[in-house]
């Protein structure tokens, strides 16, 4: 049964529209990651299903309990909602100490003292937060703060997590502390989660299902490896991936009894491809997906190396080719130079093909 | 089948309704504009409704007087009659000359002492910063009351100033009080204003913006003129146009400088008509004060709209000071004495005639102390005691602390109130609404908004009993006049509060009460400490807004002094000013060190 179930969610500001007609449905216990640019709507609707934000239509069941719709007019205030939220900022009450806002939300639902303060004791304990229940958030590490947040979050025992990006205030070695620190929590609550961020990695990391926003609707929602592999549009092809994947437009032609894809500076075999002759269509090639190599090969088409970016684990080699430029990511260190003269190789299999009209994805028959 | 379908219908109609005023901003912000109506919009609508109707007293100007019908009389009278030049044409020159002269002098004086104290290397730049904004702190008049100690001549009868005692020579009237007078001391008491504003730009200029300029090959002067200038400029005029305003509307020291000499202000003159029982003509005179007021402010909107410069204001900021060399010492010659003058020489003055037991005797065997402590004599000042122990002053002092705490009070929670419903309302009608409309009072001068109040409440409206002479009222207008201030600085506050610091107790399920009292009001009243004690200042040295409206029972300390310079005893004007001195300068200080234990 799915724990959240969305349906045609709208919200405007203004003139704007925020969130558009969007429906989506979260699973019991799934990790749901909500990405997209800044401005896609993606924390306007966590605010929403938080019931922060007033929709202006839609209907949103949490747990098979309507908490909004507007056709029946229903609208269950946030605290009755049965989520925990996590703000961007953390929201920590500076004027309370660590048990203090952690307890607040117990007291104002008149919980007894005795079961307060072991329940308090015991989320704190959880977020080892131990000995600090004294102290104020500004005394203590963007780390910390961010524990109490989740300490404050779970003594609530929600069915599900929101986490509206979580992460983004901590510092980069940090962030990958937090990160572990979030799976364990959601592998250990099992509660439903669904977490919000701009950042692709953090998405690819931490979710079961990526669901990818753009304007204010939804585009793809699927697992981070399909979203990685198999882009449903140009758009999320184009901004998943770093450095980002590389675009080729062209079209479809035939050669005798062949199709090929005729692109700038590249020609490939595309006999499956479910596309019209003459269709416009974008290629879309992973930087890991080319390869290059040194000596003449009849699969390969030669190049000139323009710059190589060795980043420790891995390098980024720029392949300079008929007025454009190939980033291709070669594992470990390279002995190439500048102004090299290289060979690129192309994997049939490793190369998505778009509609350059709407930006769909072309599928291949069979596969 | 039918009913059916109705009662659901029903049902979400009453759903719609319930969300709606489950959102405590708007239930709040429309009790607000329903309130902020009731102080603002109603009395002034009266107000425009009596400048047009005959009035009860009109029945001793004209024959023709019908009470309560429409007329234009008053409008003719003041614009087109006989009296027109008298009543209106000559208060309003003076007026706006004064106000021009003040605003330009306090401007060149306010802008000397920011570039001084920010941009060169004068010493002890740091105190003379700290000394600057006190004139401010100080009532409007004090230093008018000491300019007439001093310079005071035969001419209001009573004792002569210190001047002639000292140097024997009897100061000419265009010295001891008229335009002179009133431009020089409220010159000295505006500048903090142009200070304030002017640093503030100073410090945000970065100086490479200027070092940039002196790479290019700029001179210095050009630098000055093409980059440093432009810069500030909006502050510049920003501190003109807020001196200006203030000016025009301020009652007090055009009062006591420029009634002796018969120098009318169009302040002035509000209040000369409602004691003469004109009140129509002062309206009038308040509405004109008040389009005067409008037009400023709106041109200085549209002039700042255009002109402001963001200066990024990072870090890095660093400022090169300006060497003076020899003249460093003389800069700090000059600003310090300027400080005294417009500080610490009145309130010498102001003490030493408190202390004096016969007003013209500058001898030292005339000390006492009588004026502050003394019993009851019946030769001296028609048998009151001093200050200290005379029932009605202290009555009044009474009045005043109570009233300046009420209304510090009732602003502040009202600005955090209308903070608010601004912020969580944010983009909603009724939230640009009632921000606009706790901005009015701000277009209202001072002695405006006192006549646009007993205009409406000196007679009963509906059930309620006229509030005129009730300490009610006193608090009612102060309240308003200090809303703008208040509810700015609840507005920049709750930006902090209201969003996801609320939010955060929202998800925790607290109701509305429970996330005001427990999370808002905590926080938004450390940030608003200061805007408390800046309307606890306010009120307890107001006068211009409550001199029309104060009856013997709700008498505060800024009235007395004004009926003590009435009656000529300099005394006890000039002790209870010093009193009143003495509270506003405890205020502040009050205020510096709450400041500094702010919230961990």
């Amino acid at each position: 049964m799915a724990m959240i179930e969305i349906e045609g969610l709208t919200k405007r500001f203004g003139s704007v529209t925020a969130v558009s007609d969007l429906s989506l449905a979260v699973e019991a216990g799934e990790f749901l990651t909500l990405l997209g640019p800044s401005g896609c709507g993606k924390t306007t609707v966590l605010r929403m299903i938080a019931g922060l934000e007033i929709p202006d239509a839609g209907e949103i069941r949490i747990g098979g309990t309507t908490v909004f719709s507007s056709r029946e007019g229903i609208c269950v205030s946030p605290g009755k909602r049965g989520v925990g939220l996590v703000f961007q900022s953390y929201a920590l009450w500076p004027h309370m100490t660590v048990r203090q806002n952690v307890s607040f939300g117990l007291e104002v639902r008149k919980v007894a003292p005795e079961e307060m303060n072991r329940q308090v004791a015991e989320s704190l304990a959880y977020m080892r937060l131990d000995g600090m229940e004294e102290r104020y958030p500004q005394q203590m590490s963007g780390g910390q703060q961010q524990r109490v947040a989740l300490a404050r979050m779970l003594v609530a025992r929600p069915r599900v997590f929101l986490m509206d990006e979580p992460l983004s205030n901590l510092d980069a070695k940090l962030r990958i502390e937090m990160r572990a620190e979030i799976k364990r929590l959601h592998r250990e609550a099992q509660a439903t989660t669904l977490y919000v961020t701009h950042d692709q990695t953090e998405a690819l990391t931490l979710s079961s299902r990526v669901a990818i926003m753009e304007r204010g609707m939804l585009v793809q929602a699927a697992p981070p490896r399909e979203i990685y592999r198999r882009p449903g549009s140009l758009f999320v092809a184009d901004f998943i991936g770093s450095p980002t994947i590389n675009l080729i437009h062209g079209r479809i032609v035939r050669e005798g009894e062949e199709r090929f894809f005729e692109g700038e500076a590249l020609c490939l075999p595309v006999p499956l491809l479910k596309a019209r002759e003459g269709e416009a269509v974008t290629a879309a090639i992973r930087p890991e997906e080319i390869r290059i190599v040194t000596k003449e090969d009849k699969e390969a088409v030669p190049g000139e190396v323009y710059a190589v970016l060795p980043a420790g684990a891995e390098t980024i080699v720029q392949v300079f080719r008929q007025g454009r430029i190939f980033h291709v990511r070669v594992m470990g260190e390279t002995s190439l130079d500048i102004g090299d003269r290289v060979f690129l190789q192309f994997v049939p299999e490793g190369v998505s093909y778009f509609q350059q009209e709407g930006g769909d994805r072309i599928d291949t028959e069979g596969g | 089948m039918q009913s059916k379908s109705m009662r659901a219908s029903a049902r979400v109609l009453f759903n719609r309704v319930s969300l709606k005023l489950r959102q405590p901003q708007v239930l709040l912000g429309l009790l607000l504009v329903v309130v902020l109506t009731g102080l603002v919009v109603v009395p002034f609508l009266q107000m425009l409704h009596d400048t047009a109707v005959w009035q009860e007293a009109d029945r001793r100007i004209s024959r023709t007087a019908e009470p309560g019908a429409w007329t234009l009389f008053h409008y003719l009278r003041v614009f087109s009659s006989p009296l027109s030049v008298n009543i209106f044409y000559r208060p309003l020159l003076h007026s706006l000359a004064t106000s021009m002269a003040i605003s330009l002098a306090a401007m060149l004086l306010g802008t000397l002492m920011a570039w001084l104290v920010v941009r060169t290397d004068m010493p002890f730049r740091k105190t003379i910063g700290v000394f600057a904004v006190i004139p401010y702190i100080l009532p409007s008049y004090t230093l008018a009351l000491a300019w007439l100690d001093f310079f005071k001549n035969e001419r209001i009868g009573g004792a002569v100033g210190i001047c002639a005692y000292l140097f024997g020579v009897t100061p000419p009237d265009w010295l001891a009080y008229g335009f002179v007078p009133i431009v020089i001391t409220l010159s000295l008491h505006y500048y903090p204003f142009t200070y304030l504003l002017v640093s503030g730009a100073l410090v945000s200029i970065d100086s490479s913006l200027e070092e940039s300029g002196e790479i290019l090959g700029a001179g210095r002067f050009r630098i000055l003129r093409r980059i440093t200038f432009p810069l500030v400029l909006p502050a510049l005029i920003s501190a003109f146009i807020l001196t200006f305003s203030r000016a025009v509307g301020t009652f007090g020291t055009p009062y006591f400088l420029g009634a002796p000499v018969r120098y009318f202000t169009l302040a002035t003159t509000i209040y000369t008509s409602i004691v003469n029982r004109t009140p129509a003509v002062a309206y009038i005179g308040a509405l004109v004060l008040i389009l005067i007021s409008m037009v400023i402010i709106a041109v200085n909107q549209k002039v700042i709209g255009e002109k402001s410069f963001v200066t990024i204001a990072g870090k890095g900021l660093r400022r090169r000071l300006m060497p003076l060399g020899p003249w460093r010492w003389a800069a700090l010659t000059g600003m310090a004495a300027l400080i005294a003058l417009a500080v610490f020489v009145p309130l010498l003055l102001l003490l030493w005639q408190t202390l004096m037991l016969y007003p013209d005797d500058y001898s030292l065997g005339n000390l006492t102390l009588h004026y502050w402590i003394g019993a009851s004599q019946a030769a001296l000042a028609e048998g009151e005691s001093g200050i200290l122990r005379n029932v009605q002053i202290l009555g009044a002092a009474w009045n005043s602390i109570r009233l300046s705490v009420i209304v510090a009070l009732t602003t502040g929670i009202m600005g955090i109130l209308i903070g608010y419903a601004v912020v969580k309302g944010r983009k909603t009608r009724l939230a640009a609404v009632l921000e606009q409309e706790s901005f009015l009072p701000y277009l209202i001068p001072s002695i405006a908004f006192g006549a646009i109040y007993l205009s409406l409440f000196s007679r009963s409206i509906g059930p309620l009993p006229p509030l005129y002479g009730t300490f009610m009222l006193l608090v009612m207008i102060c309240v308003a006049k200090n809303l703008p201030f208040s509810a700015r600085s609840g507005i920049s506050s709750m930006m902090q509060v209201a969003g996801e610091l609320e939010e955060a107790g929202m998800m925790a399920g607290a109701s509305w009460l429970q996330r005001f009292r427990r999370i808002i009001l905590p926080l938004t009243l450390a940030g608003s400490l200061s805007g408390f004690i800046l309307a606890f200042i306010s009120t307890m040295r107001e006068l211009s807004l409550i001199i029309l409206l104060i009856t013997p029972d709700t008498r505060t300390l800024t009235t007395m002094t004004f009926r003590y310079v009435e009656q000529g005893y300099s005394q006890f004007a000039d002790a209870i000013i010093l009193l009143i001195v003495l509270l506003v300068v405890g205020g502040e200080f009050l205020a510096r060190r709450i400041g500094k234990r702010e919230m961990i």
